[in-house]
Formats: structure tokens, sequence, C-alpha cells
């Protein structure tokens, strides 16, 4: 396929991912505070847009701010209004690719965003619903393209677009809240901590398959289900996994040989998080762990988008042999 | 006579289809409310389905959703075979007409056509100079625009012969219809459209380079930012083929290629929608970063086809419109079946002081643009108006010409929950490959506005399923 289709394809992809996981950081955070102890910088915090939020909002994290912000600033390049767009134009620009269904899924899951965005003063006070039906409409697309695309070239590389942005969330996630979460303990004290770690879980759809995995909440428990589960999907190891599934039926070689760069990192990587344990992790540091590990998945980024999403050099040699 | 009070010609008052029973049983069976209802239906549908057009230079982004209005324009089946029979004619002439000024120019030379007037046309390709496209194809996609008068009689208003849009709103309103009025679809007594994809590639196959196996063919758009990428989109999808932008093209050892993600694959035809001066900077404009570099090259060497080909444009150009009669006479021997709309050549200075003598009465356009723009209506300009439009065709008189204004024929539509009558035009759509196809029906496109005789989408023109009805 096209080098620019394959590129669209999986940003189409990692844009509704991130807006969906927007929606999930929110949804959590809303749940919480309904506890009463609101807490809204960490979110900003978790997105990595703390200047621009301030630049944008001000500096104090009221609830209204920080969900305008997350959800319809469109000065705000990862807004779920943003995702949105972003992820419709590039589906735009592919449409020939998509099945018609799909197509139609992400343009309705688009308008339904920018309705809301146009009227927002009650999805800001009460933002569940509208929270829900953005991973309610995630979801449709998943299924659509599961059910009603070829599983070619470009479905495969939305998979890829899609576990990687999902790796790249899941860890964050975790990453703030464990920090929130542990700053100044050293273990599970209260009802309200288990609270904290049941809603950590939650925004992650976590929780019923952690339970029945691990059952009571311990801290390094949860740690080790996000990121180092082969069988759940918002795991970080279970995203990899599956990517490079992915990458190898793009190249067409079986799993293991790692003849191409890309393939001989996503391998690395997915390695790592197979044999590493998680009390090791926890020693060395967690968020050390999760810096590192977020390093290994710009690595991957880069290595796909050089070797098939790229066109300048590949457009310069094929030139050069005139 | 009372020809200074025209009064339009209804399609379904008028025509000879007001007795079908399509019309007159089914049809008619719906109230205005019920009519309306599925109007709002089609509207909600058409905004899910993202049918949009850009709107160059529009506040609230740049897409608007395709107006559509749910009462279909019908045509009578023994018209319809007189129109067809006329295009078919039209379009061979024309690829005649283009084979020959680019080869021996017999048509210039006889005199039958004035010299200047073809190597005065901007649109007219010296680079084409003693080339033939495969099977002397020039004209793959042709979208003539017909317009029915209050004498009933319908002429071809435009050749368009270069990128003509609006094929994919044909299937889509058909599509819709078949949704939002499903109750009229049960006979089968109107002509299908769903297969012009099929025919589309066919076309493309058929003219492809000789010798060439398993061809590949590509659309070539100039971006998602184009106003009718959605019919790129949609073209590329029924076809099967990919939808290239000129940044996905390379020319290399002689060969047009795609660059894709597992290396680069050579393209055969190219379906392109990007005017013929964006095609190659090293060729045409400099500055085109739509196009791709070298290949006019490989084009001129035969090895690859583009469609349609470049060099077309001469023949759309609005003066040269008024010779097509001429020039389908001296390649055919034969009458025109579709008559051309009287024109006034203003290169002509006797037709030119006639002209600017009866300005007001007359629609001036300029040669060489499509879409409406430029055009000057003398009944409903201002005197100012009038006086710059005299100015402009005394300082460039090949850049225009004029016709009489003509009055567009009605069809009922749906206007704020009533029905209205609304001026229509006909763009039918022509395929030439190993032989010429018309599309039954075509894209009828309707203005909105009262009174208004601008079908055009960017000036507030919707369109209309339009029903070929067969056994009428």
């Amino acid at each position: 396929m096209l080098r620019r289709v394959a590129d669209s394809v999986f940003w189409t992809n990692r844009y509704l991912e991130r807006a969906e996981n927007v929606s999930r950081f929110v949804d959590v955070n809303q749940s919480l505070s309904l506890g009463g102890s609101p807490q809204w910088s960490p979110l900003i915090y978790a997105s990595g847009d703390e200047s621009l939020f301030h630049q944008l909002q001000g500096g104090e994290f009221t609830a209204e701010r920080v969900l305008d912000f997350l959800l319809f600033d469109k000065r705000n390049p990862n807004s779920i209004l943003s995702c949105l767009v972003k992820a419709r134009e590039n589906a735009r620009a592919i449409r020939e690719v998509l099945s018609v269904p799909i197509w139609e899924a992400i343009n309705r899951f688009y308008l339904r965003v920018r309705d809301a965005a146009r009227d927002p003063d009650e999805i800001l006070q009460l933002p569940a619903d509208f929270l829900e039906r953005v991973r309610r409409s995630s979801h449709e697309v998943i299924g659509v393209m599961e059910a009603t695309m070829s599983h070619d070239e470009a479905w495969h590389f939305a998979r890829i677009g899609r576990m990687l942005e999902r790796a790249d969330k899941t860890s964050r996630i975790l990453d703030v809240k464990y920090f929130v979460l542990l700053s100044g303990r050293s273990s599970i004290s209260s009802a309200l901590d288990v609270v904290q770690w049941t809603a950590l879980l939650e925004s992650t759809s976590a929780l019923h398959m952690y339970r029945r995995r691990h059952g009571r909440i311990a801290p390094a428990s949860v740690a080790e289900f996000l990121l180092l589960d082969g069988h759940f999907p918002r795991a970080v190891r279970f995203a990899i996994a599956e990517a490079e599934i992915s990458l190898h039926a793009v190249t067409g070689r079986p799993l293991g040989t790692n003849l191409d760069p890309v393939e001989e990192k996503f391998a690395k990587l997915h390695g790592e998080l197979s044999t590493v344990k998680i009390d090791s992790i926890i020693q060395r540091g967690l968020h050390e762990f999760i810096d590192e590990l977020q390093c290994g998945l710009n690595v991957l980024d880069a290595a796909i988008y050089q070797r098939f999403f790229e066109i300048q050099p590949l457009a310069e040699a094929a030139s050069d042999q005139q | 006579m009372s020809s200074l009070v025209k009064t339009a010609f209804d399609e379904y008052q008028d025509g000879p289809v007001a007795r079908h029973p399509l019309l007159a049983d089914r049809l008619d069976n719906f109230s205005t409310q019920e009519l309306a209802d599925r109007q709002h239906e089609a509207e909600i549908r058409l905004r899910e389905k993202g049918i949009t057009f850009a709107v160059y230079g529009h506040a609230d982004g740049t897409e608007k959703v395709w107006p559509f209005d749910v009462v279909p324009r019908p045509i009578a089946s023994q018209e319809w075979t007189r129109i067809e029979a006329g295009l078919k004619q039209r379009i061979r002439a024309l690829n005649l007409f283009l084979d020959d000024i680019y080869g021996e120019q017999r048509i210039l030379n006889e005199g039958v056509v004035p010299r200047e007037l073809i190597l005065s046309a901007k649109t007219y390709r010296p680079q084409m100079h003693g080339f033939r496209p495969p099977k002397g194809v020039w004209t793959h996609v042709t979208g003539t625009d017909l317009i029915r008068h209050s004498d009933g009689v319908v002429y071809v208003l435009e050749d368009n012969l270069r990128c003509p849009s609006g094929v994919s709103y044909v299937l889509e309103n058909r599509e819709l219809m078949k949704r939002v009025l499903p109750e009229v679809f049960s006979g089968t007594s109107i002509a299908p459209v769903e297969d012009y994809g099929e025919r589309l590639l066919t076309t493309l196959l058929q003219t492809a380079p000789p010798c060439v196996e398993k061809t590949t063919a590509v659309l070539l758009t100039p971006g998602m930012y184009n106003s009718a990428y959605f019919e790129h989109c949609f073209l590329a999808q029924q076809m099967g083929i990919e939808l290239v932008c000129g940044s996905d093209l390379v020319v290399v050892d002689g060969q047009v290629r795609m660059l894709t993600t597992q290396g680069s694959r050579r393209v055969d035809v190219i379906y392109r929608r990007i005017d013929d001066d964006f095609l190659d900077p090293n060729c045409f404009r400099a500055d085109s970063a739509l196009g791709v570099s070298g290949l006019m090259d490989v084009y001129r060497s035969g090895r690859v086809t583009l469609a349609n080909a470049p060099g077309t444009g001469v023949a759309d150009d609005k003066a040269v419109y008024a010779w097509v009669p001429q020039i389908i006479r001296f390649y055919l021997n034969e009458e025109a079946i579709l008559p051309n709309v009287p024109t006034y050549v203003c290169s002509d200075p006797r037709q030119r002081n006639y002209v600017l003598e009866h300005l007001a009465e007359l629609v001036v356009k300029p040669t060489n643009e499509s879409g409406g723009y430029g055009l000057v209506m003398g009944p409903k300009a201002t005197a100012e108006e009038l006086r710059d439009c005299a100015a402009q065709i005394r300082d460039n008189p090949r850049n225009y010409i004029a016709q009489p204004m003509l009055t567009l024929s009605t069809v009922p539509t749906v206007i704020d929950r009533k029905l209205a009558p609304r001026h229509v035009d006909l763009r039918p759509f022509i395929l030439y490959g190993d032989d010429l196809f018309v599309l039954p029906g075509g894209l009828t496109r309707v203005a909105l506005r009262e009174g208004s005789m601008i079908v055009n989408s960017s000036q507030g023109g919707g369109s209309k399923d339009t029903w070929v009805l067969v056994n009428s």
C-alpha cells in the first residue's frame, strides 16, 4: 500500500485511541472527586501538557477548566475534540481504503463530539454520559474494523497505531497515579487508598480482569497487571505483542525472524517486558522504568516511520537511479 | 409573439413524462408533508455519510454537506434515446477533432475552423503536437451540460472535456433515494446507474498503453482540500484502485511508479483529477507541487496513459464550442442531433459589435472558465457591471463569448417543507474506451434560490436524482 496511506491509517487509529484514553483519565477522576477528594491537576500532569494548560486556561486547576481543556479545547492538540478532528481528517484522506461502515462510524463519532463541543455547559458539569459515549464510539470503530475490513496491510497498520498509543497511555496513567498514591507512603493503609487503586484499574477498564487474576488490591500487583500482563488487552506487554504480530504480518516474515531493524526493536522491547519481574522494577523505581519504557516506545515510533511512512528518502533513492 | 414573457418549461407538467405511471401513480401518492419528512431523513443521512464538498473561504470548516432534494427529475425514455445518440455523436466528433488539431490539422488547413482561434486558446497545448493517445481516445470521461429552454428544446450548454466532476453524486443520490423512498423503486422502470464504477475501470484499462500485462490504474487527486475530494475517494473506492497524490508518484527508468510500504510499483493508467497545468512541473507550471516531475516524458513515450489526455481543454473552449456543429459535419458528415445555444464569438468583429449593442440582453462568458466563474448576466447586471464587461470585451475579445439568456426548465423541489418549482440543468456522463457509453440520466443540479438559474454547488445549487423512465 502507499506510504502516505499507511501513515494516515496508523494515525487515524492512534488519535481514536488517544481520545478514548482521555475519556478514561477524566472519567475515573470524575468518579473519585465525587467521593470527596477532587484532584484535577494529575490529569494535566498525565497528559504531559502542563505548560499548555497554564498558557490556555490559567493557573488554577478547577474542574471546569481541566475538563474544557481535555475535552473540547481546540487549541489543545490532545483534547478529545482535537483527536477526533485529526482522526477524521486522516480517515478522510484515505477514505478509499477504509470500508464504508468504518468511515461512517468515524464520521458519526466526530459529529457527536463536535456537536457536544458546541454546547458544552451541561457536559462540563456532568461529563460521565459523554465520556461513556466516547469510549463506546471508539469501540464501535474497533468492532466495525474487525468485522468489515479485510485484515490486510492497512488493517495491520491500524492495529499497530492503536496498540502503540495504548501502551503509551496505559503506562502514563500508571506513572502518574502511582506517584500520587504512593507519595509519602509505602503501602496501602486506608479504605480511601483501596478506592483510589480501584479507580486506577477502572480507568483502564481493568478492575474485573485484575480481580480474576490477582484478587486483592496491592500496588505491586496493579503495576504488574497494567505493565506486564500477557492477556489483558490494555496492558503494555499485551499491546506491544499485538503490535509485533501485526508488524510481522506487514513484513511477511514469521515472528522470531528479526531481519529488519524495526522487527529487532519490537522484539527487544517485547522480550524485556516478557522477562522482567515486577519486584525488580519496583526496586529500581517504577517511575524510572516507565521513563525507559516511554523512550523504548519512541524508538519504535521512529523506526516505523522511517521504514514505512517516510517518503523523501525513498523518492530520492528512486530518482537517483535515473 | 409573446416571447418576451418566457415561462419556464416544467419537466413534470410539460414533459412527455407527465403521464408515466411511476410519476402519476406512485409519486403522487406522497403528501407534501410526507415528502418533507423524507427530505429531512435524507439530510441526516448525508451528514452522517459525510458526503460533502469543499467551500473555499467558508468560516465553519471547509466542508459543506451536499444539498440534495428528494423529488427526482424524470426523463422519458424516447427523449433519452435521442439525447444519448446526440452525446455519442458529439464526443466522437470532438475526439476526432482533438486527434486532428494535434496531428495533421486538416480542419484548420481547410479553413473550417479558424486556425487563429485554436492556436490562441489558452488550453491549446503545443507540447501535445504529434502525439496520439492509445486508440485515439482523448476524452475518457466527459460531463456535458444540457439545459432545456422554455421552447422545450434540449440544448448543449458546455462540453466539459477536462476533469468533469459530479458523477459520485449521481450514484450517491440514487443510493439515498432507494433508502428514503424505497416504495417507488419496487418496480424496475428506472434505468440503473450503479455500474458506473465498473464501466469507468473498464474504460481506463481498455486505454492502457499497449503490451502491458496486469495493468495498474490509479486516481490522481490534488488532495483532500480540493472541492471534489469526496468524489475522488468515492471513485477510487468504487473501482478498487489506489487514490494517489503527486507526492506518492515518482518517475524512474522511464516509468511512473508509486511509493508503497514495500518499495515502489509501476503505474500504467492515471485517471487524473488535476488540471493539465499542474501535471508536471517540468512541462507545464514549474511551481506546481501537485504533479509529478517527468510525468509528461513518460506519457509522450507511451508508457503511461493519462485520462483525460492533456490538451483536451481546447475543445471545450467556449469560443471553439460555437464551431462544434461544423466540427460534427466535417468529421462525421452528419448534422448535430443536439443543438448548440446560439453563440456570439467576440473575436469576430461583427459578432462583437452585436454583443456590445445588446449586452443587457445577453449572458457573457469567459471562454476559458468553468463552474460559472466570471459570468455576467446582462438582464440582471447593473449599468456599471455592464460598462466593465464591455471594456473587458473590447480589451480582450478572444476571451469572451455571449449567448441569449435561456430559461432553464423547472422541477418541483422541497423548499421550507413545501413544493416549489426550481430551475435545473443536466450533466450526463459519457465514457469513451473501446466504445462510447452514456450513463443513463446524469447529475441534475437545481438552483435552490427562487428564480435563480445558477445551479453550481459553490453558489447555492443542490442536486436531484435523475430518472430515465424505461417503458414509458
